[in-house]
């Protein structure tokens, strides 16, 4: 029964709201504010906008300062000189012996041909600085070149070698001519020479393969990234061969076989907490779990391949664990109602439609790795490493290190190195993340 | 035998009983009728059988080998190194014996007796691994193959091996913050015996270097947190006024006015803005920010080092900037619509609406938000490394150089360490403290969303 | 499904005299289908009209033209004459901050703000800068308190928050929130469909009360609340007005077919 009078005003000295405020008054006072309120507004909804316009300023200033710093080091500068092959320096036992011929003094050659290109440089001092056009790489071509070919010996060859990293600079136009002397590190003599080469045609830019082929050295004109690259894929490669399946299967037990207890409310709060640890402390632990207690070598990519998975394993269990959540129950009770068992349901039916899911979630997961740095720095993957490495044992460095180690570097011709990488490792990121939201958009589907 | 060629016999082998136990479930089911599980499933279980074992002595191998070879080593070391103190004679035998064995010349034929006795150790121990995990392999598969029986539930039991496999996968998540938990306590302990935690909690001063030099006893160099708390709070607190406001308003502008071609661009900028790599930062902080900032406050006057609190700070903001949009346009999002509609109903501007109905409603994401900001912006790593200074100054001025805890980090721990000193472990009990303060920064912030979820659910 | 069915114009009354608001030739199209098809209507003063129909009918949908709810939806859009006294609600000089203010809506769900009691109610006063000092603020809010019929059950916890309250008590509380703006129209969105029986009484009640001082729009999906609680009824089908008389002729003797098979409870 329904009390009809319920919530009757028994008062009725009500007044109504005309005779509180008047009909006029409440629009006078209404209008008043108006024009105020509508510009706090536009203020308000202007704050939104500079935010997002600050966001792509900082990307435009950012893409720019990397990309107009860097996009030279893709290019480097050789100069062609008329090497003369002297039998006697090259050879000088006559036996054409490849492990004694890689010993010979070949700077003699270049620093012969640059005496003949310029034979009005006397002085000692000078005479060193103009050797010092020519990379000090360059020897390493000429025995190679050598051995490869003996019949060269005696000849008067031209070739082109590649120029030091200070005139690289120059002839990419990196360094001002128009400041003091003393204030430049090439000098004017130097400035002189080039410009001589020049004119003569002898100086061009060429695609560098160098930055690509080789690995890291103290020299800016000889350093490349492939000890770096390859660094990188032998940890991503332990990384996804260990975080992958084991993320995999972690999702797969918590979503679907564990049961709501204690333990796994404890489990699941710990992932959470691990996925916003910060990467450092990672290494650390690698350095106090697999270093020092497990005693694998430093340096080595599986040893960061490890910690990286650790640090990449929250987010993949994560990722796994949503993209399995999506799917929709009915599937799951239909496998279920024609005898599957429950293993069998998962993987037939919930782990094939939450694969794209998953998948992105690895991809997003290794681009996070491949970035990363600070673990790998406090499990020494950041020594000094010429050799491109050739196992996952090898002492090696990363992609991202490389960038750190360069980026401290003193000589000025890093900076554009440094530069190059970040855009090589931009890549590299924008690659794999293309592919992650190829896979969304191809397979993305709603249940 | 190398760990390869005893991972690919052991594949072998598994396939090998795998195939056995499909092979005896098909006999047995051609002589006494029908099988409970498939053949498959026999197979399968044969060769689980089978690596359990395999699995169970290389675990106990591991635990047990590393001791054992320094053990019997050091036994036939001479009598001062058996001598000196525990962690000194591990480490002294591998300072010799490593180089040694990787075929560097030895000299000292003391030394070349203990390098050829190492290797025959280690020789032998390798011989037992192999055949203990073979005589594991073998007997667990053929215990597997006994069971097999037409109405043995092969397939259950199968499962429900596997099923503790994947349990066991999902524990390594608790085993990871274990073993980061005892890595850093350990080493800390072992500081703090060294350096009174007093000291390293209230101590003003922190100059680690002292302490490297032979001459001088660890707990003599200083080891006071407080100036590194500082800077860590100072790069932080810039970070925060440049992240917090922008990531806000960026979350605000993007669930409640922009339309759908604005979002359509701006939120791949804050994707790739989340996608770049910290190192990547750090390199633009250092070489475009820090100098323009130190030319900027030359033409006004002001001095601004090249190492400055500012120009980590204001980079770290960017970074974190897609980190507090994404995180309080959730909060903004779960926040309902009937909410919104109320106060337009009323006749509140959006602004109005956002600013006293909405954004106190995803106040407790919003925070959460934030908090897990704060903590990424102290843990924090290459920006501040490559950005931020060495020198520990106890200052709040943006403009002059900090260090901070995570650059203190790498610098202790990177190049040459002695391994027992004050300064290594330093770092540890740096990265306890980090540990601890962005775990705590995490709970706190988890917890919120959690409550905040249950209210609008 | 009958796709084919000459509505053509609306029957009974479309049209009083001296009307609080008029709608004419009103179209209401989401993307590119059309929710409302070509509706005259008249709200006359200080009545409480009903508007009721099949779910789908697009009678929500109309109630939210007249306080221009429907801005908030993207893929909306609007045509038509909608006039509230002189002045067309559509027409660019018309600001829809003040608009609101004249006509106040109180939603399906109750929706209070996280905020207290107090402040719930307050909250519009406030953002138009209807009163001028705490006194006046406070004499809206007890005033509109009371006449929502809440008053004398929360006075002690004005400062609470409003989600404490119950359903019932939460949607009474909406109203007062609308009531405090001093609104001339109020919209009703089936206000009591998420509320149990003695709730939804309470709120009948104070409808009628309402009466005196405002003009009510109610949309509801329960032809018994539209019989109590209105003056007039306007019936609505497939976006088209099928039929507007006195609550009484409708619910009685109705004109048009459709409206009667809806009556009749043949559908809906």
């Amino acid at each position: 029964m329904i009390d009809s009078t319920a919530g009757k005003n028994t008062n009725k000295t009500l007044k109504s709201f005309n005779d509180i405020l008047p009909v006029e008054e409440k629009t006078r006072r209404l209008n008043a504010q108006l024009k105020k309120r509508h510009r706090k507004e536009m203020r308000f909804q202007m704050y939104g906008v500079i935010s997002l316009l600050l966001g792509f300023l900082f990307l435009v200033v950012f893409f720019n300062s990397i990309i107009s710093k860097g996009y030279t080091a893709f290019q480097q500068t050789f100069i062609s000189l008329d090497i003369e092959f002297v039998e006697d320096i090259v050879d000088p036992k006559g036996n054409r012996d490849a492990k004694e011929m890689l010993r010979s003094d070949y700077s003699k050659l270049i620093k012969d041909a640059l005496k003949k290109e310029f034979p009005s440089v006397k002085k000692r001092k000078d005479r060193k600085a103009l050797n010092k056009l020519i990379s000090s790489g360059a020897v390493y071509k000429l025995a190679d070149l050598v051995i490869e070919s003996p019949e060269l010996i005696g000849t008067t060859q031209t070739l082109w070698l590649a120029s030091d990293d200070e005139i690289d600079l120059l002839m990419k136009g990196h360094i001002d001519r128009n400041l003091p002397e003393s204030e430049r590190r090439v000098k004017d003599n130097s400035i002189t020479w080039v410009d001589e080469l020049v004119a003569q045609d002898r100086v061009v830019k060429r695609f560098n393969h160098t930055f690509f082929n080789s690995g890291d050295s103290r020299e800016p004109e000889q350093a490349g990234i492939m000890g770096a690259i390859k660094g990188s894929f032998y940890v991503l490669l332990v990384t996804i061969l260990l975080s992958f399946p084991i993320g995999l299967a972690a999702a797969v037990y918590l979503e679907e076989f564990a049961p709501k207890n204690r333990i796994t409310d404890v489990i699941e709060v710990n992932i959470n907490n691990l996925a916003a640890v910060p990467s450092i402390v990672y290494g650390l632990l690698g350095l106090a779990v697999f270093i020092n207690f497990f005693g694998l070598p430093r340096s080595a990519a599986v040893v960061g391949g490890l910690v990286l998975s650790l640090r990449t394993l929250p987010t993949i269990i994560i990722a796994s664990r949503a993209a399995i959540k999506a799917v929709p129950p009915s599937i799951r009770s239909a496998a279920l109602g024609v005898g599957a068992s429950e293993m069998q349901t998962v993987y037939h039916h919930v782990l094939p439609a939450a694969l794209p899911g998953i998948l992105t979630g690895t991809i997003i997961g290794m681009a996070q790795a491949l970035g990363e740095t600070a673990p790998l720095l406090m499990i020494g993957m950041v020594a000094f490493i010429v050799d491109i490495p050739q196992s996952a044992m090898d002492p090696a460095t990363a992609l991202p290190v490389q960038i750190y180690l360069w980026a401290d570097s003193p000589e000025r011709a890093f900076v554009e190195k440094t530069s190059a990488a970040i855009m090589v490792l931009l890549a590299f990121l924008t690659v794999m993340n293309l592919f992650a939201v190829y896979l969304r958009k191809r397979y993305e589907r709603r249940w | 035998m190398t760990t390869t060629s005893i991972f690919l016999c052991l594949a072998l082998l598994g396939f090998g009983f795998y195939l056995l136990g499909r092979w005896r479930a098909m006999n047995a089911s051609v002589i006494s009728g029908k099988l409970h599980s498939l053949p498959s499933f026999h197979g399968a279980y044969v060769a689980m059988c089978m690596f359990v074992p395999v699995l169970v002595v290389i675990i106990a191998w591991l635990l047990y080998s590393g001791n054992s070879v320094d053990q019997q080593l050091l036994n036939a070391a001479p009598i001062e190194i058996q001598e000196a103190g525990q962690l000194d004679q591990t480490k002294y035998l591998y300072s010799i014996i490593t180089p040694a064995v990787q075929g560097l010349e030895v000299s000292d034929s003391a030394l070349a007796a203990q390098v050829t006795n190492f290797q025959e150790l280690t020789k032998r121990n390798k011989l037992i691994r192999f055949i203990l995990i073979l005589l594991a392999a073998v007997l667990g598969g053929l215990w597997g193959l006994l069971k097999i029986k037409p109405d043995f539930r092969a397939r259950n039991q199968f499962e429900s091996g596997v099923k503790y496999l994947l349990m066991a996968c999902s524990l390594i998540a608790i085993l990871t913050t274990i073993g980061i938990v005892l890595s850093v306590l350990f080493e800390s302990i072992r500081f703090f015996n060294k350096v009174p935690l007093h000291e390293f909690l209230f101590g003003t001063q922190w100059s680690p270097q002292i302490a490297i030099r032979a001459d001088q006893v660890g707990s003599s160099g200083a080891f006071g947190v407080i100036p590194l708390v500082t800077g860590t709070l100072l790069i932080a607190t810039l970070a925060m006024l440049v992240a917090a406001p922008i990531g806000l308003m960026a979350a605000i502008y993007l669930s409640e006015y922009a339309s759908s071609r604005v979002r359509s661009v701006a939120k791949p900028m804050l994707e790739i803005l989340a996608g770049i790599p910290t190192v990547v930062y750090g390199f633009f902080a250092a070489l475009t920010v820090a100098p323009f900032l130190r030319n900027w406050g030359d033409s006004v006057g002001l001095t601004i080092s090249s190492e400055s609190a500012l120009a980590a700070g204001v980079v770290m903001g960017v970074m974190i900037i897609p980190y507090v949009s994404s995180l309080s346009d959730d909060a903004i999002n779960a926040v309902p619509n009937s909410l919104r509609e109320g106060a337009y109903g009323l006749g509140s501007t959006k602004s109005e609406t956002i600013k006293q109905v909405i954004f106190p409603a995803a106040l407790p994401g919003i925070v959460s938000a934030l908090l897990l900001a704060v903590s990424r912006a102290i843990g924090e790593t290459m920006i501040v490394v490559m950005a931020a200074g060495l020198a520990a100054n106890l200052t709040a001025n943006p403009f002059e150089s900090v260090t901070t805890i995570t650059v203190q980090i790498v610098t202790l721990l990177v190049g040459d360490q002695e391994f027992d000193s004050p300064k290594t472990l330093a770092a540890f009990a740096l990265g306890l403290s980090l540990f601890i303060v962005t775990l705590c920064l995490n709970i706190i912030a988890l917890r919120v969303v959690r409550k905040y979820r249950e209210r609008y659910d | 499904m009958q796709d084919k069915i000459e509505y053509g114009k609306t029957v009974g009354d479309v049209f009083v005299e001296n009307p609080r608001m008029s709608v004419r030739g009103a179209n209401v199209y989401y993307a590119d289908k059309q929710a409302i098809h070509d509706v005259d209507l008249d709200i006359a003063k200080n009545q409480v009209i009903a508007m009721i129909g099949p779910s789908g009918c697009g009678k929500s949908t109309f109630l939210r033209c007249l306080n221009r709810m429907n801005d908030t939806i993207d893929i909306c859009r609007v045509s038509g004459e909608f006039k509230l006294d002189q002045d067309n609600i559509y027409s660019k000089e018309i600001d829809v901050v003040p608009l609101r203010a004249r006509v106040g809506i109180v939603f399906q769900k109750p929706n209070p703000f996280p905020k207290s009691i107090y402040d719930n109610v307050a909250y519009g006063p406030r953002i138009h800068g209807l009163a001028k000092n705490k006194v006046e603020l406070d004499e809206i809010v007890e005033n509109s308190l009371q006449k929502a019929g809440l008053f004398d059950e929360v006075k002690d916890r004005l400062h609470e928050s409003g989600t404490g309250l119950s359903g019932g008590q939460q949607q009474r509380l909406c109203i007062a929130r609308t009531i405090a703006v001093g609104p001339e129209v109020i919209l009703m969105d089936e206000p009591c469909s998420a509320l149990d029986p003695i709730a939804t009484a309470k709120i009948e009640n104070l409808i009628d009360e309402l009466r005196e001082n405002f003009t009510i729009v109610i949309v509801t999906h329960s032809m018994q609340q539209a019989a109590r609680v209105s003056q007039r009824t306007a019936y609505f089908h497939m976006g088209h007005l099928i039929e507007v008389n006195d609550t009484e002729k409708v619910f009685t003797n109705p004109e048009h077919k459709l409206t009667e098979d809806y009556i009749t409870g043949r559908f809906g």
